[in-house]
């Protein structure tokens, strides 16, 4: 569904990303693991077009899709979820997740999206007049979850969920996570919490330096020496 | 939940609006024409700080560049005035600001925060003193003479401006494209990556706001018979239309107009009743406003309502 070849990123003369390549494949939960700096939301943002990679290029469903502006490649079905949620905070709950129906075809959908993403998360409906910066952590990411599934997204990019959540809340978002996906929407997940990621994932890339440096199943980085001590402690 | 705070209410009810605006436009029947033309006055300011409001006040994005778009109005007036009837020479400029506007949108808007309020400004600067070099070099003149056009019809070509504009604003406003200006002035990056064409909605918008600046430019042009570059692109342009949105508050809709119309009235009563100190006055009421006042007068009215429930 999505593949990635090759990608080379910079950021003015640093380069962020060497040769990554990645294939997610329909209906599937891939996560993206790696340490600070990595390289996670880099990748992140080449795919959705707020960075221009240097040389590589971005498959999505068969068509290439770097170089398009930000907003065609949301109109072809891929959303992100950013790192926070970033939802617009001087609005309510209701206009950011109207908002998430921004482009031109859903536009008029957005009332019986607006139902799905009330019955996903009850909780939302709730806060539907608040403004969203009155809103938890959890919350937030919540919303931006909302947001995203609201584009009518075949790709949903997460970026860190987990990231300054309560344990508890991030049982139950990875939680909407697996709903999401048993939906029909594939999942493209970059965590830091790699057991929490590895749980869930069909399969999962470890990023290291701006190089994916191991990839398979997550067995086989529950097995990998290196893994084990560098990232689960053990 | 009491920390619920819902924020949908009605701005200010439609009667109101209606019976102002018969109240406006029936007004020249039976007042003096000193209160006719300074009502002009007032409207000028009210339409440049609305349309500035339409663009800035969701993004952001302050923009310094209304002096440009308002002088092109005027020039436009002076030199088809005598060859176009009224109305095209209106949408002329209107029509000319908004390409105009279309341009600089392209290159500036990609700027933010302090770089673009300093780009626009120096914009409208170099267009101003660009006609200064046109005209020195190429028509030989400094300053050109305008058609004059009477008193009522100016105040009621500016109050058709002030209604096609206020109707342009709430549209927009309502509709989702206001929305989207919104969360561009909040998260420009989340903005785009939840499928937002910024650059093109941002330019878009610039271009609105700008023409009806120009349309301004244009009538009120026939107001002053002679102009020059330092008359027809006076920064006063470019800064009393966000000094106006400020005290009035760029929430609501009302807010720039009060604002605008506010301190119009004010400069207006200052000017005459105390000449040598009015400029003196006006920044110490300015600087009031801004401490007492931060979020303007829709900042007031939200605090006197909350006090009331």
């Amino acid at each position: 569904m999505l593949v990635v070849n090759n990608l080379d990123t910079f950021y003015g003369k640093t380069q962020a990303l060497w040769n990554v390549s990645l294939r997610v494949d329909e209906k599937e939960i891939i996560s993206l693991v790696g340490a600070n700096e990595a390289g996670k939301t880099t990748l992140l943002k080449s795919i959705c077009g707020l960075i221009r990679p240097a040389s590589g290029n971005v498959e999505f469903l068969g068509k290439r899709v770097d170089g398009l502006t930000p907003d065609c490649i949301v109109e072809r079905g891929i959303s992100l979820v950013p790192e926070g949620g970033k939802p617009f905070t001087e609005m309510t709950v209701r206009e950011n997740l109207e908002m998430g129906a921004y482009p031109y075809k859903i536009w008029k959908e957005r009332q019986a999206r607006l139902e799905q993403v009330y019955h996903f998360f009850p909780y939302l409906k709730a806060r539907e007049r608040q403004l969203a910066k009155t809103l938890s952590g959890g919350e937030r990411q919540m919303l931006a979850m909302g947001r995203s599934y609201m584009a009518r997204p075949k790709l949903c990019m997460f970026d860190e969920p987990s990231y300054g959540l309560a344990p508890l809340m991030v049982k139950e978002l990875f939680g909407s996570l697996v709903t999401m996906n048993e939906q029909g929407i594939t999942i493209l997940l970059v965590e830091q919490n790699i057991r929490h990621a590895l749980e869930i994932a069909d399969r999962a890339y470890l990023l290291e330096n701006g190089r994916v440096i191991l990839e398979g199943a997550p067995e086989r980085f529950l097995q990998n020496g290196y893994v084990k001590k560098a990232y689960l402690g053990i | 939940m009491e920390s619920a705070r819902v924020i949908y209410r009605k701005p200010f009810s439609l009667g109101i609006l209606f019976i102002g605006l018969i109240v406006l436009s029936t007004l020249p029947l039976y007042v003096q024409p000193y209160l006719v033309i300074l009502l002009s006055f007032v409207l000028m300011y009210v339409i440049i700080t609305l349309s500035w409001a339409i663009f800035s006040g969701p993004t952001r994005y302050i923009s310094l560049a209304s002096a440009a778009f308002f002088g092109i109005g005027v020039y436009i007036s002076a030199i088809l005035g005598e060859l176009w009837p009224l109305p095209l020479v209106i949408a002329a400029g209107g029509l000319i600001s908004f390409i105009l506007a279309l341009f600089i949108g392209l290159i500036t808007l990609r700027l933010r925060g302090m770089y673009f309020i300093i780009f626009t400004f120096g914009v409208s600067e170099l267009i101003r003193h660009s006609i200064l070099w046109w005209e020195a070099k190429f028509t030989g003149t400094v300053g050109r003479w305008v058609i004059v056009v009477d008193h009522t019809t100016v105040y009621f070509v500016l109050l058709i401006i002030f209604i096609i504009t206020l109707f342009a604003a709430y549209l927009i406003k309502r509709s989702k494209f206001g929305l989207a200006l919104r969360s561009i002035g909040e998260q420009e990056e989340a903005a785009a990556h939840i499928g937002i064409g910024v650059t093109s909605l941002k330019t878009i918008t610039f271009a609105i706001s700008a023409f009806f600046m120009g349309a301004t430019g244009a009538i009120m042009a026939t107001r002053w018979t002679y102009i020059d570059p330092a008359i027809a692109f006076s920064p006063l342009f470019s800064f009393m239309p966000v000094l106006m949105a400020i005290f009035g508050g760029v929430g609501q809709l009302y807010g720039p107009i009060f604002g605008a119309a506010i301190f119009a009235l004010l400069e207006e009563v200052l000017i005459t009743k105390f000449p040598y100190y009015y400029m003196l006055l006006f920044g110490i009421i300015l600087i009031a406003a801004i401490l007492f006042l931060p979020n303007g007068l829709v900042g007031l009215v939200d605090k006197i309502r909350k006090r009331r429930q």
